[in-house]
């Protein structure tokens, strides 16, 4: 049994360590990925109309007036004198960013425990307006960061931020930021790898005749599926890990909750992907119709999941047709674990769902695989 | 507990094999017998129930009715050990093209569950019976067809089985490693391995040490190819060759003494009723008819003329089967 088992496991690995270049793509392109998309946050989104209401009038509130200008990423075009004037700015869509300093700024910076209040819109429905809004919080964030280390008179104590920038997105609290795709990515990674991989892994067996050698030879159905869904969830786990570390390292994104937690949910989430993936490859003959049926899987997937828009955003019909598909339920998972930082306690709802799907499209996978080896 | 009788000296034994697809019968009531230490080669044309049968005697696939041992294992009770049990190579050889010829040995190794501490020395033992000394780090991808050929086999080998099932191994390959080919499998019968091999190749045929004639799933003859021809064709074939070899054709097929015209290239082989006419009267009933011939000769009849007229003969009896079941009108 365990050598049968280690036979295929160990035939995987030897394979997928021939075909470098698929291994070396499958590795890379979440950082490409990554890179792409932090680039553009970088270019694309700058000069985002600002409106300060500056309540402290002193000079270090100046100094971060000045350093966010200076970052580029905010055009202070106005100054409010209340609350009201500030909200009605947003409202009526001449600034797309709202500062809101203390009157007490400069006593609270040094103390070291500086508030400053940063609003954004979030309403615009278009997704490359939206993009811009959360890549402009997270410019906010680092260009913060920057002056909180630099910026003369502040002396920094290592560990102890001496400010704290509060984002608050208006209107739309599932807005759209250069951390979000960090979560869509690790989904649609882990997606891909265990559907399309999966069911090529499989189809190429009989493509090439070898599945009938292995129906012939002792080796039991599960020794088998098992054989090959093991260095699977290896290669996707290998991505995810690749993903979140340069997302991390490079990009400052947080990671807030509990990394076990994010991988063992991401299995849970991949019990059902994976029961795609053998689907597939119960329906499809070759290698390119599984490659198209994959595809067809994705589609859904990547639009209707909240990936790319709002879920709230869309039709009825829409909305329960994202209601069963794991990636949505996956996405709340990893959004949650890696930018809210909360566990299991606030995370169940979506947990069930997922085990469900598992659950049920894994076992009907099976059958099918089955049925097509007799 | 018959099977235990004769199971010291058959390596497969079948009664009654059935299997029904639905209301297709493929395989209908095959019984089957097959020597310790023989060469069996198992022929008939496609759809005639081979592959259906060669599943079921591997595990694979459940006899609908009917029973079966192989190597003294019930194929119904104990599916799971035959498979351990015996070989088997397909024609498409079940290589991994982007494995070694040494990982591919590995790999079946494993799933055999040949034991560790033998692994090493079993892959020598096949690389040298398989002639791949010097290319155990070749790509198997890049083996030409007769080297992947012999790995394949080598494959099928690996645990050491006393019964191997070949699917067309020759199918696709060259002439020459053909012929390497069989001279490494009778090698095998020789050192008292069993082998059931089907094949399309006639000249193949004969190499074998029992043939078994399928056709819509019934075996219709069965023994040593000398025998079968002894016992079934006891008249000659007639080969010749004509200047105008279609008109010749067309004018041999009116005779009422030849049972079947034959075109194999430029020659016709006459496949004539037992007592039917000899290589003299063939070129006198051709010369009547102002039909000019270069050769006449007798020869002996191939395999495939043999397999030819059992078809035939067996489709003739169950057209006239199902005449009969009509009714008195048909007679």
């Amino acid at each position: 049994m365990g050598s049968r088992l280690h036979g295929i496991i160990a035939k995987e690995f030897l394979q997928l360590w021939r075909d470098r270049l698929a291994l070396t793509l499958m590795l890379f392109v979440p950082v490409a990925m990554l890179f792409i998309f932090g680039w553009a946050i970088n270019t694309d989104v700058k000069h985002a109309p600002t409106v300060v209401f500056d309540q402290s009038g002193s000079v270090e509130a100046q100094k971060l007036v000045e350093a966010l200008e200076n970052s580029q990423y905010f055009d202070v075009r106005h100054r409010a004198r209340s609350t009201r004037e500030l909200t009605r700015m947003i409202d009526g869509g001449a600034a797309k960013v709202g500062l809101v300093i203390p009157p007490d700024y400069a006593l609270q910076l040094a103390r070291r425990q500086a508030q400053v209040q940063l609003i954004v819109d979030a309403s615009d429905p278009q997704v490359a307006t939206s993009a811009m809004n959360a890549a402009t919080a997270l410019a906010a964030d680092r260009s913060l960061a920057l002056l909180a280390q630099t910026g003369d008179g502040v002396a920094v104590k290592r560990g102890a931020p001496p400010f704290e920038l509060r984002v608050r997105a208006w209107y739309n609290p599932d807005l759209l930021s250069a951390f979000f795709i960090v979560p869509g990515l690790i989904g649609a990674l882990l997606m891909q790898t265990t559907v399309s991989v999966m069911a090529v892994a499989i189809v190429r067996e009989r493509e090439r005749g070898t599945l009938e050698a292995l129906v012939v030879s002792p080796i039991r159905r599960w020794e088998l599926l098992l054989g090959k869904i093991i260095p699977n969830l290896l290669v996707a786990y290998g991505q995810m890990t690749m993903a979140l570390l340069v997302a991390h390292f490079v990009f400052d994104v947080p990671i807030r909750g509990s990394l076990p937690l994010l991988y063992a949910l991401s299995a849970v989430f991949m019990w059902g992907t994976l029961g795609i993936g053998i689907f597939v490859s119960a329906a499809a003959r070759t290698i390119p119709q599984a490659l198209q049926l994959s595809f067809m899987t994705f589609l859904p997937s990547i639009y209707l999941s909240g990936l790319l828009f709002p879920i709230e955003g869309m039709p009825h019909g829409a909305q329960y047709i994202a209601a069963i598909i794991p990636l949505t339920y996956y996405l709340r998972v990893v959004r949650g674990i890696v930018l809210k930082g909360i566990g299991l306690e606030y995370l169940w709802p979506q947990v069930l769902p997922l085990v469900l799907f598992g659950a049920v499209v894994f076992t009907f996978s099976i059958l099918r695989f089955r049925k097509q080896l007799d | 507990m018959q099977a235990s009788a004769t199971e010291a000296e058959e390596a497969v034994v079948t009664r009654g094999l059935t299997k029904r697809f639905g209301k297709l019968v493929a395989v209908d009531h095959l019984d089957l017998h097959v020597r310790r230490g023989e060469l069996y080669g198992f022929l008939g044309p496609n759809g005639a129930g081979k592959s259906t049968t060669l599943r079921m005697l591997c595990g694979i696939l459940e006899p609908t009715e009917g029973e079966g041992w192989v190597l003294g294992i019930d194929l119904r009770r104990d599916p799971e050990r035959v498979k351990s049990a015996i070989g088997y190579m397909s024609q498409r050889f079940s290589l991994y093209d982007d494995l070694t010829v040494e990982e591919n040995l590995t790999f079946y190794a494993r799933v055999y569950m040949v034991p560790r501490a033998e692994r090493l020395e079993r892959i020598q033992r096949m690389v040298r019976l398989g002639d791949l000394a010097g290319r155990e780090r070749q790509l198997a991808g890049q083996l030409s067809g007769g080297y992947r050929q012999r790995l394949a086999l080598t494959c099928a080998l690996i645990h050491g089985p006393r019964l191997i099932f070949l699917d067309e191994p020759t199918a696709g390959v060259d002439p020459v490693s053909r012929r390497t080919f069989w001279a490494l499998i009778r090698r095998l019968v020789d050192d008292g391995t069993t082998i059931l091999v089907t094949t399309h190749y006639m000249d193949e045929a004969e190499l074998c040490d029992t043939l078994g004639f399928i056709y819509q799933g019934r075996l219709i003859a069965h023994g040593s190819p000398a025998r079968i021809k002894a016992d079934t064709f006891s008249r000659p074939v007639v080969e010749l060759e004509a200047d105008d070899p279609r008109a010749a054709g067309d004018a041999l097929a009116e005779w009422d003494d030849v049972e079947e015209v034959v075109r194999a290239g430029a020659r016709l082989r006459l496949i004539v009723k037992p007592g039917g006419p000899g290589a003299g009267t063939v070129r006198d009933y051709l010369a009547a008819r102002r039909l000019t011939v270069g050769w006449v000769g007798e020869v002996e009849p191939s395999v495939e003329d043999l397999f030819v007229s059992f078809v035939d003969r067996e489709r003739k009896t169950r057209v006239r089967e199902q005449l009969r079941a009509l009714g008195p009108r048909g007679s």
